[in-house]
């Protein structure tokens, strides 16, 4: 080859071959593949090819749980303080990568790059709102019981343990937030079942939870068939809580076996949001109440005598 | 110890009245059954025969929730908070007018102390009443809504289910804040313990209460079961065993029907080498001994550090032996009559499985009488925390002692059961209790007390000790809809 000629003449001399990201499972805060070896081919909303996630397994998910149980002492332990701080950072860690976030949501949901952006946006303010939360939740929903009697008499929420969340289908970033926040906001450690179709700005929100200040294991993300995790999740006896909104539009799923399952440990439930039997998937714009994050919170009532 | 003499002292039978049978109490009326099949409820400190209750059926469950639902829709969902609140204070006012009457009979059917029917149950039902009473109108003020902007609203028709342990305590802790959020109901006691609801129904009857706001049924396990899964009750209430309310979550998953557990528990009573002694030991026997341990928050597993053990061992059985074990109607009885045979046969297997795998048990000596159903007070050493009368909620006079060093182990022993409804912490130090209490993973904690309660006060459990809370702010949540967005 002549030292003046440029490059290959293959007619790409200034085209460049693109590192593809591989998309793997999100568990104790690293990033493994899954344990079955298995992946599965997520496409766009045109059905273009855009990866091999990770297909995750029964023993991936019971690995995320031991991970989220040996993270929750230490979250549920710090003070809610440094707990607004750690999902505010999330929220400042997701702005710097808003342009990737905004291609994978308009890939995945078929939105244009505007219209994603603003779903991103909303995804930001959304973890900024539910960080402000953590300080305020005890105040708002604890207080002084006045007994008839010579008793100091208070009841305090405390986050209720292990939290599996199955996120919705169709808002793979702005839904994925709206249920994830409510759940470690009040020190509580969850197990995602990402959208099984839509799972890429998913994992790319775990690299930012890789990056941010939020402890390995407190967060845990599989992508993979909701069918075929879910149920193991729904009857894992060390989850303590079930969300179970993603249940609307998943394939071959129903949410009356999953609830039945979770009664075995008496989990605490939260249904899908629909009519009877039905389950829709909520609209993710508005600004939520506090319905998610009571979902998981247990109330604690301490007694003590008074006397001089 | 010799035991003070004590002449007898008994309360009077005269004050109340019992009927020779009871039907249903279905739309403001006593009905008879459908089928008319009948049982007999029983006193069990002398098995003497009460009374005959009516054991309703399929077409009676029906007709109960088709009562309430009619008096939801029609005059009482109507009803103005504030006029709705009247008829509660009449409910807690009539209480109180007839209490000894209600205690009397609750100490016949239960065979618990009148000292503590008369003391405890009924006062504290009457307290639930007017407490919720006040809440009817000023819902809006609960902050319930959690910013959907919606005001609360009821759910509609309210199934319940009650145990035998406190018959009209826990009545009044179901129906209290059902009615006050604007529900209706239909309560089902305990097949052994139904007077007292069935004389409740007499109190509505008097309240004026419309027709079909308070529905009463009788049976056992299956009409419960038929309440719980019948498709027009909106929610469900129930206080019981674990292994029942989880068959009720079961049966009750996939609709949307909403439901509050109050189950089982094997609290652990944790005494520290720098508690005053003399108190805790108070409040090991009030804990565990209070109502014959029938509590479910009761503290049957007593976790004393282990430098004063053998101390507070040897006061606790100084103590049991004065403890008063007989008549329940005799005003100096502290512990009473097993509720029936059945839980009687369960304690004495759980104990026998104590003493076979390998605990050492003690009885405080006393008298038991003849008949009825009876078992002493009984302390357990050299307990393992794989003991099933460490694991298993007995439900009886029974205490299981284990042995801890530090505040972690003692933390790790108290949370090693599926259970987590309530515990104790017996310490001079403030910073250990609070401590303590945050590591607990029990939904009530009592620091240098405990079997406290009160309206104003939730109460309920963490893990397989159920879901939802009873009392306060927190317990009228239970029993209203705010229209979440979410």
């Amino acid at each position: 080859m002549s030292p003046t000629e440029p490059g290959p003449k293959n007619g790409a001399a200034d085209q460049r071959i693109e590192v593809r990201k591989t998309y793997k499972l999100y568990i104790g805060g690293a990033f493994p593949r899954s344990e079955s070896g298995r992946t599965y081919e997520i496409r766009d909303s045109h059905g273009k090819f855009l990866a091999n996630a990770a297909l995750g397994s029964r023993k991936d998910a019971r690995d995320a749980v031991v991970a989220a149980r040996g993270a929750f002492g230490k979250w549920a332990g710090a003070t809610a303080y440094n707990r607004g701080q750690v999902l505010y950072r999330v929220a400042e860690l997701m702005e710097g990568r808003r342009a990737q976030f905004a291609a994978e949501v308009a890939s995945a949901q078929g939105l244009t790059l505007a219209g994603a952006d603003k779903v991103v946006s909303q995804a930001i303010d959304r973890w900024v709102w539910y960080a402000g939360w953590s300080d305020k939740i005890a105040q708002v929903l604890g207080g002084v019981n006045p007994v008839a009697g010579p008793y100091f008499n208070i009841s305090s929420p405390e986050p209720t343990g292990v939290v599996a969340a199955l996120a919705p289908q169709r808002c793979s970033l702005l839904g994925l937030v709206s249920v994830l926040a409510p759940i470690v906001v009040s020190g509580n450690t969850a197990v995602v079942l990402t959208s099984e179709h839509r799972p890429l700005p998913a994992i790319t929100l775990s690299e930012v939870l890789a990056t941010s200040d939020v402890p390995g294991g407190v967060i845990n993300l599989i992508t993979g068939r909701t069918a075929e995790v879910a149920p193991w999740l729904a009857a894992h006896q060390d989850v303590n809580a079930i969300d179970l909104t993603g249940a609307a539009d998943a394939d071959a799923l129903v949410w009356a076996e999953l609830e039945g399952a979770s009664t075995e440990n008496l989990k605490r439930v939260l249904r899908p949001a629909g009519d009877g039997v039905g389950a829709v998937e909520p609209d993710w714009s508005p600004t939520p109440d506090l319905t998610r994050i009571k979902f998981c919170l247990e109330t604690k009532t301490v007694w003590h005598p008074k006397g001089g | 110890m010799a035991k003070f003499e004590y002449a007898p002292a008994p309360e009077s039978r005269a004050v109340v009245t019992i009927a020779a049978s009871y039907g249903l109490f279905i739309g403001g009326d006593f009905i008879e059954a459908t089928d008319g099949s009948t049982y007999e409820t029983i006193n069990p400190s002398s098995e003497e025969a009460l009374a005959e209750v009516t054991e309703a059926g399929k077409a009676d469950v029906e007709a109960a929730v088709r009562a309430a639902r009619a008096a939801f829709e029609g005059p009482w969902s109507r009803l103005p908070g504030t006029e709705r609140g009247k008829y509660l204070f009449r409910i807690a006012r009539i209480l109180q007018e007839r209490a000894r009457e209600f205690a009397v009979l609750e100490t016949l059917d239960n065979g618990k102390p009148i000292k503590e029917s008369r003391d405890f149950d009924i006062p504290l039902a009457a307290a639930h009443f007017f407490y919720h009473a006040g809440w009817a109108d000023k819902l809006e003020h609960a902050g319930l809504s959690g910013g959907s902007g919606q005001p609360p609203r009821p759910l509609g028709v309210v199934g319940q289910v009650i145990p035998w342990n406190f018959p009209l305590l826990m009545l009044s802790w179901k129906i209290a804040p059902a009615l006050a959020a604007g529900n209706t109901v239909v309560l089902k006691p305990a097949q052994t313990t139904p007077l007292t609801a069935l004389l409740f129904a007499e109190v509505c009857q008097q309240a004026d209460l419309p027709a079909g706001v308070v529905n009463i049924i009788t049976g056992a396990g299956e009409t419960g079961r038929l309440l719980v899964e019948h498709p027009g009750v909106d929610k469900v209430a129930f206080t019981g065993s674990t292994q029942v309310g989880k068959a009720i979550a079961r049966s009750i998953a996939g609709t949307r029907k909403r439901a509050t557990l109050e189950l089982g528990g094997k609290a652990a009573n944790i005494v520290f080498d720098d508690a005053a002694i003399d108190e805790a030991v108070e409040g090991i026997v009030n804990g565990i001994f209070f109502n014959q341990g029938h509590v479910c928050c009761a503290g049957s597993r007593l976790l004393v550090q282990e430098n004063v053990a053998d101390d507070v061992i040897m006061r606790l059985k100084h103590r049991l032996q004065t403890l008063r074990v007989g008549d329940p109607l005799d005003k100096n009885t502290d512990v009473g009559a097993i509720n029936s045979a059945a839980q009687l046969a369960r304690i004495r297997e759980l104990t026998e499985i104590g003493e076979a795998q390998g605990a050492t048990r003690w009885s405080a000596p006393c008298n038991l009488p003849d008949r009825g159903f009876w078992f002493a007070p009984t302390v357990f050493t050299d307990v393992c925390q794989s003991h099933r009368i460490a694991q298993e909620e007995i439900c009886g006079p029974v205490l299981s002692v284990l042995t801890f060093r530090t505040p972690q182990e003692a933390v790790a022993k108290a949370n090693n059961t599926p259970y987590g409804l309530s515990a104790g912490i017996w310490t001079e130090k403030g910073s250990r209790i609070l401590w303590m209490a945050d590591q607990l993973r029990a939904g009530v904690v009592w620091a240098n007390t405990f079997n406290r309660f009160d309206p104003a006060s939730p109460f309920g459990g963490y893990k397989e000790s159920g879901y939802g809370r009873e009392g306060g702010r927190h317990g009228l949540e239970a029993y209203v809809t705010t229209g979440a967005n979410r």
